[in-house]
């Protein structure tokens, strides 16, 4: 292996700065004076006890956690089926049905918000947080359909062909032999939507009716002034995230083997 | 210069410069010891082939001559000054690699212009060698193709250009033709062995197929587990093997293990005057050495045997056989197109073909 | 090997989706930049001059400019760290890859509000920031240009977006064949060289990639400059953002989100272009 301290001190320079933040955040959740000055002194767990007892906080996540249920079975439904579409048939406007499908990953959270805004207006429809569920799995089909076409691809073919072989119809095939070999790529895929979607807030400003969810309960907590409440919160959903995309990552690289660096 | 067993070593030609010089170089990975104490000399011009199984430590002696490891002890000499103590990029040694490794981003030229343009050669030196060395593997008319667009023959071409257009003083090979099919690999095989001659370059060619290695070697280097085994040129290493391993790793032989008694060698049912010192003893007997007995009486030079022959494998201009001698004895011989054999039959050999070799 | 009603019943849904929640909204925000505002009520009066309020009002485009410059150097500086950090773990971390992988990785999924939020509290007068500098007698009074300006908008928009830059360059530095680095240390390049000559060009595709994806979100956040981009950082969906809000004026605020999703299929288009010039396989 090639050594190069300059490039291993340029690296360490590199995550300092991606997780010093992150870092600051978690200590000033425990410290009595607040969110700023230096050094922190006194530690406390007030901030976390007055989350605890915090009912708008409770509320808006109990929100989240459905909106995000919700927006997992619907976005890994469609992608399912989008990719599917796209492994397995062809049709007229295919590769315009595959870009339009993957836009939204690439496309700022403002304009898939505003655009079904103006889609609800049209519609007559009242926002809520079922507006917030279509804004939500309208952003994350792509994640669902680009990952389980990976998965896809790892599907060894002669499989399903035994299968029908062997008397079962195509159907019967889907059940006990496509859907089971996509398992873990439909599990890591539910955990990857499932955190977008808990964190997702450029779309749902737009489209959020009188109940918010937890990232908008923070924001409007936010906009009123800083708390250390609010680093109490973040540290939480932090370790939270981390404990799921470590799990992520397992369950992609036993799925797609040798493959597991390729994120999209 | 014949090797005996007592002495499996052979050195190139009296009066050529020995070129490059391994001494005592070992390799260990971890707790593996990849290569044991090998020294070997290459000289100048010399096509010298290292042969052996996957896993005898070829590639790696291979890798250690061209920098991309270091080895755990012993040194490298290339013309009076110590090679192994320099990065890749200063050793006048350039490699054909097993896969090619040609640049998918640039054109056939590029590629073989690329380590003129590293060393900022002019550019009328530049177009001249390139064209020159194009022209040596004759790829003149695929210079503006991308290695994309090139068949496996083609690709290695190319990569066999682009290393000798820096004029090395010797040239590795990683088992090159190993990825192509057999007629296309017969035919590199004629032309590399011509190229080799005309531009006096030294080779050092690694290969697993013995054949290769006898067609187009001045000597060969056979390693088994790390370790030289015998280096001798082709003729040599075929009519006189060393050991047990070498005699059966290159071409076919029969093994015969047996004691000598009282000057008389015993191998199962063959048995032959021989004064040597009592012992156990292995003799290799290559079974094109053994011929079927018209008359009955041998020779004093030659010894007979009776033998039933179990199976006959034609193979166009001679067949195999299988002959059974008794008591489980098995040997195969090697005689011109005959018509189909059954039953018991006289065989004969001359003693100086019972090779006399070491476990 | 699959019936008609099989490919039918896998594609339809999808289909349907697209069309209805992706085609329809984008379609329907195109037709609402051809209306106008009249007494602050929306009037289907056809015409073209939202788009000519775009083009000619000055305060637009310093706005637009401003956000390119942003994006601009959120795009630089987010290659200047995920490059060598990429380079690093492809080529000198050995055992340990997989682990700095993880370790990239974990904070791309981390909320986007906790991480700006963060920078919130570090960048502010009373932050941790210039806490720790008044602590070491570097300074004696906050640094006002920390929180509240487009440097703080740069600043967070990094910090997010270098580990989406980092992975395809790291992906496209793992898919190089080790063979040809060896080889052209053969041919006489050292480590710079080979550098110049073959990993960088290799690396294009996964570098052009992880540009446009920083660039393209970075020109249409509108949190960020809300958090920390005080008056002289806001950006061109900021604007956007107040049109559809208390400076209701919705059709001009589709006119500009036709201009940004313009803008971004374009680049895509360029980008892609590009990728496949130079992807060599």
């Amino acid at each position: 292996m090639r050594r190069s301290p300059l490039l291993a001190l340029y690296a360490a320079f590199v995550f300092a700065f991606v997780y010093l933040p992150i870092v600051v955040l978690v200590l000033y959740s425990f410290n009595r004076d607040g969110v700023g000055g230096f050094p922190p002194r006194h530690f406390t767990l007030r901030w976390y006890t007055e989350l605890f007892a915090d009912s708008a906080i409770w509320d808006s996540l109990l929100n989240s956690l459905m909106v995000a249920g919700a927006s997992v079975a619907l976005s890994l439904a469609l992608g399912l089926l989008a990719a599917l579409a796209l492994d397995r048939t062809d049709f007229p406007g295919k590769t315009l049905f595959r870009r339009l499908v993957l836009l939204p990953l690439i496309l700022p959270g403002i304009i898939t918000g505003l655009s079904l805004l103006m889609f609800a207006v049209f519609a007559g429809v009242q926002l809520s947080l079922i507006t917030v569920l279509l804004g939500h799995a309208t952003a994350l089909v792509s994640v669902s359909t680009t990952e389980l076409f990976a998965g896809l691809q790892k599907l060894d073919r002669a499989q399903e062909e035994a299968s029908l072989d062997l008397g079962a119809t195509p159907w019967q095939t889907f059940w006990r032999v496509t859907l089971p070999n996509l398992r873990l790529s439909l599990i890591a895929a539910g955990l990857l939507i499932f955190t977008l979607s808990m964190d997702e807030i450029a779309v749902t400003f737009f489209l959020f009716g009188r109940d918010n969810t937890l990232p908008l309960e923070i924001w409007a907590r936010l906009r009123r002034g800083i708390t250390p409440e609010i680093n109490a919160i973040s540290a939480l959903i932090l370790v939270v995230s981390v404990g799921l995309i470590v799990i992520w990552y397992h369950l992609r690289a036993r799925s797609l083997g040798g493959g597991s660096q390729e994120l999209l | 210069m014949s090797a005996s067993p007592a002495n499996p070593r052979q050195e190139p030609p009296a009066g050529s410069a020995a070129l490059l010089e391994v001494r005592n170089l070992a390799k260990r990975f971890g707790a593996v010891e990849v290569l044991k104490d090998i020294s070997l000399n290459i000289a100048s011009g010399e096509f010298l082939t290292l042969l052996g199984e996957s896993g005898s430590g070829k590639t790696t002696l291979l890798r250690l001559i061209a920098g991309f490891d270091e080895p755990s002890s012993g040194e490298i000499w290339m013309s009076g000054e110590r090679l192994d103590l320099l990065p890749p990029y200063k050793r006048r040694v350039n490699t054909v690699f097993q896969n090619y490794a040609l640049f998918p981003h640039l054109s056939a030229r590029d590629n073989v212009a690329y380590g003129l343009r590293v060393k900022k050669v002019p550019a009328n030196e530049l177009n001249g060698r390139i064209g020159e060395a194009l022209r040596m593997v004759k790829m003149q008319d695929f210079a503006g193709y991308r290695p994309s667009k090139l068949s496996g023959g083609q690709q290695q071409r190319i990569a066999l250009a682009r290393a000798l257009v820096n004029r090395p003083q010797l040239l590795l090979l990683d088992e090159p033709l190993s990825a192509l099919d057999a007629n296309l690999r017969k035919q590199m095989q004629s032309e590399l062995k011509s190229l080799q001659r005309e531009i006096g370059v030294a080779f050092l060619f690694v290969t697993h197929d013995q054949e290769e290695a006898m067609a187009l070697s001045d000597r060969i280097a056979l390693l088994r587990d790390g370790a030289l085994e015998q280096v001798a040129a082709p003729r040599d290493i075929y009519a006189q093997p060393a050991t047990a391993y070498t005699a059966e790793f290159i071409g076919q032989t029969n093994l015969l293990r047996g004691e000598i008694r009282g000057g008389i060698v015993t191998c199962g049912a063959l048995r032959w005057p021989l004064d040597q010192a009592d012992g156990p003893v292995i003799f290799s007997l290559r079974p094109e050495a053994i011929r079927i007995c018209a008359d009955g009486k041998p020779q004093t030079s030659e010894a007979k045997f009776r033998a039933s022959v179990r199976q006959q494998f034609y193979g166009g201009s001679s067949e195999l056989l299988e002959v059974d001698c008794g008591s489980a004895q098995t040997l195969r011989v090697r005689i011109p197109a005959h018509g189909p054999l059954t039953g018991e039959h006289d065989f004969v050999f001359s003693l100086c073909d019972a090779i006399r070799v070491q476990e | 090997m699959y019936s008609r009603a099989y490919k039918s019943l896998v594609s339809i849904p999808p289909i349907a989706w697209v069309g209805a929640f992706l085609l329809l909204p984008y379609a329907l925000m195109f037709v609402h930049s051809l209306w106008a505002v009249r007494e602050g009520v929306i009037v289907h009066q056809w015409n073209w001059e939202n788009y000519k309020t775009l083009f000619t009002n000055a305060l637009y485009a310093e706005v637009l400019l401003r956000t390119m410059r942003i994006a601009a150097s959120v795009t630089l500086c987010s290659i200047l760290l995920g490059y060598p950090l990429a380079y690093y773990l492809a080529f000198h971390a050995g055992a340990r890859k997989e682990l700095l992988y993880l370790l990239v990785i974990v904070p791309l999924w981390v909320s986007y509000l906790v991480r700006g939020y963060a920078w919130k509290t570090i960048l502010g007068s009373d932050g941790v920031l210039n806490g720790f500098l008044q602590y070491l007698h570097l300074t004696h009074e906050p640094v006002g240009f920390f929180l509240y300006s487009p440097f703080a908008v740069v600043l967070m928009l990094t910090h997010i977006y270098t580990p989406f830059v980092f992975l395809p360059i790291y992906a496209a530095l793992e898919h190089i064949p080790r063979p040809l680095l060896e080889a052209s240390e053969d041919l006489g390049a050292g480590s710079v060289q080979t550098f110049w000559r073959v990993i960088l060009p290799l690396s294009m595709p996964g570098l052009l990639a992880g540009a446009t994806f920083a660039f393209v979100l970075s020109l249409g956040d509108f949190l960020a400059p809300l958090l920390v981009g005080g008056p002289s950082g806001t950006m061109i969906a900021n604007v956007v953002q107040s049109l559809f809000g208390a400076a209701f004026d919705w059709p001009l605020g589709a006119a500009i989100s036709v201009g940004i999703l313009v803008i971004t299929i374009s680049l895509l288009f360029l980008s892609e272009l590009l990728e496949k010039r130079w992807a060599f396989k």
